[in-house]
């Protein structure tokens, strides 16, 4: 009787989305990670081939540039993401009248799609950056920022951080709210000033903030995608093509399903160990706080 | 030290003033843009326009099917939604009432799936369905994001889930109320807070997502960002009429967040804490 009704309750309640889930994430996940171990072609495949995919992968020069790239923008955008996102957290927490407008306006390239926010910036950058300058004599815009890797670089950095910092502000704001009032009378009492209550009493007892929002930040900088096909399309040259750009180009543009596919499980090795040590570190920073 | 505290004020407002600017001026230039012939825009970009011109409009909505592209925007994001928000508060109520060791590992394979990036999914994705694509691409992406929304509403869910005592499930039961009466008509309304939670966070992601759409959707069933995507890279060069399409394209998600943004804010802010 009992076990009848507990099989009711799956039937009824976890069946369903249980298998979506499946069919949906785990088996293409699975069927994944095997075809990077046989001569897959994207239709058919009919031998194994043992790490082949994989020392392919490694071995082409264009990976470990695109590597690198992936690597520098992950670094920097979560340093300025998160910096920027408490920055404004911290301002629009302060007691002002007009800080609920400036957070409904912070929030709102959070709303749009990386892909119209990078048409919108290329916009920027190509054209209206570039007429300014000419007009009024500057020559920091004067030829445009995505026609040169260094600058296209940067040009990346700073759509993302405009487009991020929003909603890890809200983050931030979560965090910087909880903390009890009493505790900051007292180090106010006891004569602390703005800059150390910050440092030594709100920084640590909000350090959950810290933790859920980098792992964010850092997981959203290894999986861009949108931002970088709208902003540069990788170019000039290849040059700025992140990893999940990188591994679309692979398979989809040039048809190279095993290497692509095996640059995909790598990418998620990647992010999964990148989310470790990442989490490892907060939570123990969290816990001796 | 009033004084002090008055200048400190004034300096934080105009620092968020200035801030606050900055983050919607790219916008604004897309509002002022896309009002002026091709020749205006590229004289000053900055300039408002001299007159107030829509033929940009027209072009845009015409050449980028807009009302199509919304249409299916909007029967994606709500159909999507409310399937994610049905089958992760099902699937997190049974997780969480349902303690021992099958439901404990289903819910950290969900939680640990939330890792996996969509690339390592999407090249044998488009064998595996293409048939299911062919036969109806919009049903078979709203099951796909079933799929990959379930993870993340499960989880906030279910941290709700357990915070409510069993007591009311058992008295309900005693009650005679059946398994689907107790979950619909007592746990379901007391997750308000949370469905709002799922239904924003699923509703922006659904809304702006453009990779899976692009390898799934065709011209027929395009969803707004891909047709805005498609158009300004048709239409580069008539800066006019590509800023009146990406400004068609930010209206309507815009209009609804000023109208809701108190939900939206509160609604990203509790997902966050979880």
């Amino acid at each position: 009787m009992h076990h009848g009704n507990q099989l009711k309750k799956f039937l009824l309640f976890a069946l369903i989305p249980l298998s979506i889930f499946t069919v949906v994430l785990l088996y293409p996940f699975i069927q994944g990670m095997y075809l990077t171990f046989t001569n897959w072609n994207g239709f058919t495949h009919d031998k194994y081939v043992g790490l082949a995919n994989y020392t392919k992968s490694l071995r082409d020069p264009a990976f470990w540039v695109t590597l690198r790239f992936t690597f520098k923008y992950v670094v920097v955008s979560v340093i300025t993401i998160n910096a920027v996102a408490f920055g404004l957290a911290l301002l629009v927490t302060s007691k002002l009248k007009s800080s609920n407008i400036f957070r409904t306006f912070l929030f709102i390239p959070n709303l749009i799609g990386g892909v119209i926010l990078g048409v919108i910036w290329q916009f920027i950058f190509n054209t209206a950056l570039v007429s300014l300058s000419h007009k009024l004599g500057w020559s920091l815009f004067s030829s445009s920022w995505l026609g040169d890797t260094n600058t296209a670089f940067w040009a990346l950095i700073i759509v993302t951080t405009w487009q991020a910092s929003g909603y890890m502000m809200i983050i931030y704001v979560t965090g910087l709210i909880s903390i009890e009032q009493d505790v900051i009378e007292a180090a106010r009492v006891d004569g602390a000033s703005a800059a150390r209550t910050l440092w030594s009493i709100k920084m640590p007892l909000m350090a959950q903030a810290f933790t859920i929002s980098i792992f964010l930040t850092l997981r959203g900088g290894f999986m861009a995608y949108d931002v970088n096909l709208a902003l540069t399309g990788g170019g000039p040259y290849r040059t700025t093509e992140l990893i999940a750009m990188h591994i679309f180009q692979d398979a989809f543009a040039f048809g190279n399903f095993g290497t692509g596919q095996s640059k995909a499980v790598l990418l998620f090795f990647l992010v999964a160990a990148a989310a470790l040590v990442q989490v490892t570190i907060s939570k123990r920073a969290e816990v001796q706080q | 030290m009033r004084e002090r505290l008055n200048i400190a004020k004034k300096s934080i407002f105009l620092g968020g003033l200035v801030v606050s600017i900055a983050y919607v001026l790219p916008f604004v230039l897309v509002f002022i843009n896309a009002f002026k012939p091709k020749m205006e825009i590229l004289m000053n970009p900055l300039a408002l326009p001299k007159a107030l011109d829509i033929d940009n409009f027209k072009q845009a909505l015409q050449k980028m099917d807009f009302y199509r592209s919304l249409t299916n925007s909007v029967i994606i994001t709500v159909t999507s939604v409310s399937g994610l928000i049905i089958f992760s508060s099902m699937l997190a109520y049974y997780l969480a009432r349902n303690k021992n060791r099958f439901t404990k590992t289903t819910f950290l394979i969900l939680v640990a799936s939330m890792i996996i990036p969509f690339q390592a999914l999407m090249i044998p994705f488009i064998s595996i369905f293409a048939q299911f694509v062919a036969i109806n691409n919009r049903a078979a992406l709203i099951f796909f994001y079933q799929g990959f929304g379930i993870a993340l509403s499960v989880f906030l869910y279910h941290g709700f889930i357990s915070k409510i005592p069993m007591e009311l499930d058992e008295a309900a039961s005693i009650d005679g109320a059946g398994d689907m009466t107790i979950f619909w008509k007592i746990i379901f309304p007391m997750l308000r807070p949370v469905t709002a939670t799922v239904a924003i966070v699923n509703a922006l992601w659904i809304w702006n997502d453009f990779l899976l759409p692009r390898l799934v959707l065709t011209r027929e069933t395009q969803t707004l960002p891909l047709s805005t995507y498609l158009f300004y890279g048709q239409y580069t060069s008539e800066y006019g009429q590509a800023m009146a399409g990406l400004l068609l394209a930010v209206i309507p998600i815009i209009a609804f967040y000023l109208v809701l943004q108190k939900q939206f804010i509160s609604g990203i802010s509790q997902g966050a804490v979880k």
